[in-house]
């Protein structure tokens, strides 16, 4: 029977742990949630949207905070798994979360994204790619270019320009992002007639040896590689690349952006290597400058593109409820259908685009610039020819 | 002493169900009346999950003692196939609950399959070849599963096996208004989520009456008396390979069983969700509950979930806080002088208690 006891005992203290603490919201804040991962292996998109985050939601509460109201930010880990995402999303439900930025991540997006729709919570992702994440949700809107975005951009872009160049793409088989911008990519290449003549693949396990799929690629003869992956592994094709003395045209997608400011990373490797982006660092607006400046103040670190869609993020949530003419006492259902009606209608200038715009299917609409890296500077592809 | 055995063990079995029971109910009256967490109810039925996931693997490691470093691996199947079969009957069958049913019964049947395959050579051999091939095996599944691109349309099922890695969902061909069930690397998505806590519930108790039945009977016996010694196992008729992959197949099944509904719980699924980290935190309830000890998976499943969960608050420190906890329960549970004061708070059998 002590066991019995001892189980009812058990039984007992969980439940004292379970009961919801309950809502202490005086409204007069206004409370944004934040999903992505801090550690693990996707930690580092995870840091850089939160600390872009962060930066916004200061210079707002600097400055009077929305429509009165001081910002509230927490940012949860999730560690990129959904599990852990869907729990850190209910966590913040339970602080009293009024509008999602996030998640980072797209798997783990994608899960959290059918719990805000059930749940009619209005949320922004920074980065999450895929368009499984606005697909049927209406209240679930994208920052990022989404991965058929990506894709065909970037395959009008080679038509446009470099039309007969016999293209190979490198790309990673087991990542939902690589994986839906190299479809789309192929889709679009296909139907502009360009010469596709090796696709080669790797895993997160294989990641760190690609002297097969160069030889492969240089055997084809192919004069541009398209690596629609992130830089990591990238950084390794340029420099095995250089020790084969294989000089292709290489042509990444947002998730090269940051290997010039990778640890270790001998820039001259990159020299040439063409980049589909919505954000660089060196760019020369104020907005830019003034982030950057900041965020190697408070992280010393240059911000990447992830750190650039967080602010962004923030910045466009602000500008959508000032549009809306939200007011504090709006419970958090009203907040999202002013905000989904809202975010529609205004067009938006931030770090990583000029006049951006939402689609009733939740994509942003912005333009991707091309850049081109010359002398450990990225420079538009326009005016290095 | 035989007998006296025999009737602890029954009293055990029904404190286990007792107390699954008396949980269940608490916390099902909690969440219809508003007065759990959302982050307690999102939790639930995961937890049910992992609580079947380490019951099942218990039974290959603490009752038939052989380790298995691929359990990940059968949730996989198991959960593939339950997502398959649930969607693709969406519009066939309307009630949810049944859907549930039949995606279990599936994930079951088809990680039971996976469990034979994988048995039958492997269990003819001593040593720890099963550790080694049970691990190759998660990592073959999810490689696979990678490579497999799954739709519907009013013609049926669509498979498409992508080893190159040159097909999209396009090379599938399905008709307008078809539904694509899994699109390779990037995993399920879309999936309708209809688990239940109380499905959870149910298929904890099918879990306890299976393995706990197994275990106390003529069949039971026999696997222990493998573990405990084969060569004398074998010297009074038992066959090795039959009792061996009893209890392998039937903790596959349950795991696929699990799978299932774990992956009907979320509405995006990748096959590195079930990863090597998985097995390996499903053994870890294993040896946490204690190897052999069915209650003890129970709330070590439970406890081992909830934790990251209640860490939250420190932030940054969560999963260091989380790997200290659990070393320190590790060792403080294998410590002499620890065990004698917690002896002298139980003073009653204080040994078996416990030991367990």
């Amino acid at each position: 029977m002590k066991r019995l006891l001892a189980l009812m005992l058990v039984v007992v203290m969980c439940a004292a742990v379970m009961v919801s603490c309950g809502n202490k919201d005086d409204g007069n804040t206004l409370k944004i949630g934040g999903i992505g991962p801090i550690t693990g292996s996707a930690a580092i998109y995870g840091q850089a949207v939160m600390n872009g985050c962060k930066i916004a939601v200061d210079e707002i509460n600097a400055n009077g905070g929305i429509g009165g109201m001081q910002i509230e930010f927490n940012f949860q880990d999730d560690a990129n798994v959904a599990e852990s995402s869907v729990n850190a999303y209910n966590k913040l439900m339970d602080w009293g979360m009024d509008i999602l930025v996030g998640t980072v991540t797209t798997t783990p997006c994608i899960s959290v994204s059918a719990k805000v729709y059930t749940d009619r919570v209005f949320a922004l992702t920074p980065s999450a790619s895929s368009t499984d994440v606005t697909k049927d949700k209406d209240n679930m809107f994208q920052l990022c270019f989404s991965d058929p975005n990506q894709g065909t951009g970037s395959a009008t872009y080679i038509a446009a320009n470099m039309a007969d160049k016999k293209i190979a793409i490198i790309y990673r088989n087991d990542d939902a992002y690589s994986q839906g911008i190299r479809d789309t990519f192929a889709a679009e290449a296909r139907a502009k007639n360009l010469n596709i003549v090796y696709e080669g693949t790797f895993t997160e396990d294989t990641a760190t040896d690609f002297s097969v799929q160069l030889t492969a690629a240089k055997s084809a003869n192919a004069d541009l590689i398209f690596l629609p992956i992130y830089y990591q592994p990238a950084s390794v094709i340029l420099s095995q690349a250089k020790t084969m003395d294989y000089a292709p045209t290489f042509f990444g997608v947002d998730g090269m952006d940051g290997i010039l400011t990778m640890e270790n990373f001998d820039i001259t490797l990159a020299e040439g290597v063409m980049v589909l982006t919505p954000f660089s660092s060196d760019a020369e607006d104020d907005l830019t400058k003034n982030f950057v400046k900041k965020y190697k103040e408070l992280y010393g670190e240059v911000p990447n593109q992830f750190a650039a869609d967080g602010y962004d993020c923030i910045y466009a949530v602000k500008a959508a409820y000032e549009k809306a003419g939200c007011t504090k006492d709006m419970t958090r259902t009203d907040l999202c259908e002013a905000l989904v009606k809202a975010i529609k209608e205004i067009s938006f200038d931030g770090l990583t685009g000029q006049d951006m715009t939402w689609s009733d299917k939740g994509e942003v609409n912005k333009m991707p610039i091309a850049v081109v890296i010359k002398n450990g500077d990225y420079i538009s592809a326009e005016a290095a020819e | 002493m035989k007998k006296f055995n025999l009737k602890k063990t029954t009293k055990v079995d029904f404190a286990t169900y007792l107390g699954v029971i008396v949980t269940f109910i608490v916390l099902f009256v909690m969440q219809n009346g508003g007065m759990l967490s959302y982050s307690m109810s999102g939790m639930l039925v995961p937890i049910c999950c992992f609580i079947v996931m380490a019951v099942s693997l218990n039974l290959t490691v603490g009752i038939l003692g052989e380790l298995s470093l691929g359990h990940a691996g059968f949730v996989s199947v198991g959960a593939f196939s339950g997502i398959i079969a649930s969607q693709s009957l969406i519009g066939v069958i309307e009630s949810a609950s049944l859907r549930l049913a039949i995606a279990l019964v599936a994930g079951a049947i088809f990680a039971a399959i996976a469990g034979v395959l994988v048995g039958i050579p492997v269990l003819r051999l001593r040593g720890d070849y099963l550790a080694i091939v049970t691990l190759a095996f998660g990592e073959i599944i999810k490689d696979l599963i990678n490579c497999l691109l799954v739709g519907i349309d009013s013609k049926g099922l669509h498979v498409l096996f992508n080893a190159k890695g040159l097909l999209t969902v396009e090379d599938l061909h399905l008709e307008e208004g078809g539904r694509v069930i899994i699109k390779g690397a990037q995993g399920a998505t879309g999936i309708q989520t209809i688990s239940t806590f109380t499905a959870g519930f149910i298929l904890i108790m099918i879990t306890l009456v299976v393995v706990l039945n197994l275990t106390r009977s003529r069949s039971g016996r026999a696997i222990m008396a493998l573990r405990d010694n084969r060569i004398a196992a074998e010297s009074v008729g038992i066959n090795v390979t039959k009792y061996k992959l009893m209890a392998f197949v039937t903790s596959a099944a349950l795991a696929g069983a699990a799978g299932a509904l774990y992956g009907l719980n979320f509405s995006a699924v990748i096959s590195s969700t079930f990863n090597f980290n998985i097995s390996i935190e499903i053994l870890l309830m294993v040896v946490f509950g204690g190897l052999g000890n069915i209650w003890g998976s129970v709330i070590a499943a439970a406890v081992i979930r909830l934790l990251p969960e209640l860490l939250r608050e420190f932030n940054d420190y969560r999963m260091l806080f989380y790997a200290i906890i659990l070393i320190l329960v590790m060792i403080a549970t294998n410590n002499p002088t620890f065990k004698n004061m917690l002896g002298k708070l139980i003073p009653k059998k204080k040994g078996a208690e416990i030991d367990g």
